[in-house]
């Protein structure tokens, strides 16, 4: 009997280990939740060099900035951006081919909540960084603005964009015409972006992201590209309804 | 040894809750500023429950017919004090009450004032009335049970713009816009004291929720022009002089500056919060909150002017 309490508090006193070394900065219940089922429990490591920039207080519940900022941090596969308290977590999957592995988007929030980048780099490794958001809430059940305009299905997927070119990097700016709906409002059924990417003259991507439901109507990216020169990108994706995006952005 | 420690925790609980179960005592001291000139100085922060919402600046002015009251405060409990601070300094009923503009602050301490006529611009109005529940409930959020009770009270008349003369003090009612799309600014010819509303901050960080930065810059012209003696602000002291409307006027060229040129060099909403503040605004309070909240509020009209060029589809969809 004595071996197996000390056996269990032996198990116990490495459990609480494992649980400090990776202790969640932002101190969040649902954080061993989203661990589990977004990154099957794979071990993460939180790094200062993954930066989620977003106001303190959300000011606008439907569009709140967020900007990840990655620095120093080499061979970014994978930025996956989730928001714990949402009753939809997940916000995007990015995959930075050949872009840098920063972006900025908005994101609609219900509540006041962790706003977290999960980072997986070229060995397989987890790292994150975020923030808290606080939020009087509500961005995620409310109607999108836009229908209530007769002519938002003409606009439906449409793509303004502009580029800012230095010689050797590009910034791209888009803003893409949808609704986004996320399923929640009464009697409005899931409608948004699912699939996004810059390809260039050639048709290979750039960059490409999946998109959920959480991202901001009409959203708007901000993307750090290679400078390709006075070649025209491509913007090509489609949503759940299965509407085509395709347009291109001149240099 | 368990009872002992139950005894401290309760005391301590004691101690902890007594300051909390006071009265909600807004300590209102009124401050004369001018002949039968009244004001009452809320503190350059932010809503807080320690605050109570009294950020804001209100006045009455004590005329040979009665009180004439200017901004109702943040709650009904700072409209009840506020009314009893007035019985204090005048036997004189309160006879008329404005709201400069709709925001909870300003004028969610109507209640106490419902069996006098309250006016407010017909923008103002609308506005109470659209978004009054949403800011009572937003003022419960941040100042807890200091807003409980307070509901909403419309102002239930027009304020004609023009002059207004009770008890011998000669009103300047002026209808101005681009705080809110409804300010009203008071101009009292006797004393030269003007009520500026929110459209003048000083040293306090003007906010932005429902503002247009261009009409905002012009109806600061026309405070300009009126040469007040003495300005009180929405927010910040009681100023001689025109330090509140030049300040006001810096921030908001500032901040159009700002988001322009963000907006040019291609600067996304949660970087642009990030910039540097100028040394000048560096100190002032609330700048920093103040100045990401008007990102939030202004900056995606500016990108979508500097998003101008259209791209071209090149498959057309059903």
């Amino acid at each position: 009997m004595k071996k197996v309490i000390a056996a269990l508090g032996l198990a116990l006193a490495l459990a609480g280990t494992v649980q400090a070394a990776d202790a969640d900065p932002l101190n969040s219940s649902r954080w061993p939740d989203l661990q589990r089922e977004y990154l099957n429990d794979a071990p993460v490591a939180f790094d200062p060099r993954i930066e989620v920039l977003a106001p303190k207080v959300a000011e606008d519940s439907m569009n709140v900035p967020v900007t990840v900022r990655l620095k120093g941090l080499p061979d970014v596969k994978r930025v996956l951006v989730i928001a714990d308290f949402n009753p939809i977590v997940k916000v995007l999957d990015f995959q930075p081919l050949l872009a840098q592995p920063g972006l900025s988007f908005r994101i609609k929030l219900q509540q006041a909540s962790p706003i977290r980048a999960l980072v997986q780099t070229g060995d397989g490794n987890w790292l994150a960084g975020g923030v808290w958001v606080d939020a009087a809430g509500g961005g995620c059940t409310a109607p999108s603005t836009g229908r209530s305009a007769p002519d938002w299905a003409q606009k439906l997927n449409q793509v303004q964009g502009r580029v800012w070119r230095d010689g050797q990097n590009q910034r791209v700016r888009l803003r893409i015409m949808h609704p986004m709906d996320t399923g929640l409002a009464p009697g409005i059924p899931a409608f948004f972006i699912e699939q996004l990417a810059i390809v260039d003259d050639k048709g290979d991507a750039m960059l490409k992201l999946e998109t959920f439901e959480p991202l901001s109507e009409n959203p708007v990216f901000s993307f750090d590209l290679p400078d390709t020169g006075a070649v025209a990108l491509r913007v090509v994706g489609r949503d759940n309804n299965g509407n085509r995006i395709d347009a291109k952005v001149q240099p | 040894m368990m009872a002992r420690l139950l005894a401290a925790l309760v005391a301590f609980a004691l101690s902890v809750a007594a300051p909390a179960a006071a009265p909600f005592d807004y300590r209102l001291k009124p401050e004369k500023i001018a002949d039968d000139t009244w004001v009452l100085i809320g503190s350059t922060e932010d809503i807080t429950r320690g605050n109570g919402g009294n950020i804001v600046n209100t006045a009455f002015v004590v005329t040979k017919e009665g009180v004439v009251v200017i901004d109702s405060g943040p709650s009904r409990r700072y409209g009840e004090q506020m009314r009893a601070a007035i019985a204090r300094v005048t036997d004189k009923p309160v006879v008329r009450v404005f709201n400069t503009h709709h925001h909870p602050d300003h004028f969610l301490g109507n209640q106490a004032y419902a069996d006098v006529p309250i006016a407010a611009l017909p923008a103002t109005r609308a506005g109470e009335r659209d978004d009054g529940g949403a800011f009572a409930d937003n003022m419960y959020r941040m100042a807890g049970d200091w807003a409980s009770g307070t509901e909403p009270q419309v102002a239930q008349q027009d304020v004609k713009p023009g002059r207004l003369t009770v008890g011998g003090h000669e009103f300047e009612l002026i209808a101005l816009e681009g705080h809110t799309a409804g300010d009203l600014a008071i101009l009292d010819h006797r004393t030269g004291v003007l009520f500026a509303g929110d459209l003048v901050f000083l040293d306090r960080a003007p906010t932005t929720p429902h503002a247009s930065v261009q009409r905002w810059l012009k109806s600061l012209d026309a405070l300009a022009a009126l040469g007040a003696k003495k300005t009180l602000p929405g927010h910040g002291p009681v100023h001689a002089g025109s330090a509140g409307i030049e300040q006001t006027r810096d921030w908001l060229k500032w901040l159009d500056q700002t988001l322009m040129q963000s907006a040019a060099n291609g600067l996304d909403m949660a970087e642009v919060m990030r910039l540097p503040l100028p040394e000048r605004f560096e100190r002032m309070p609330l700048a920093r909150s103040e100045f990401e909240r008007s990102v939030t509020h202004l900056y995606g009209a500016y990108e979508l002017r500097a998003l101008d060029s259209v791209a071209l589809p090149v498959l057309q969809q059903k």
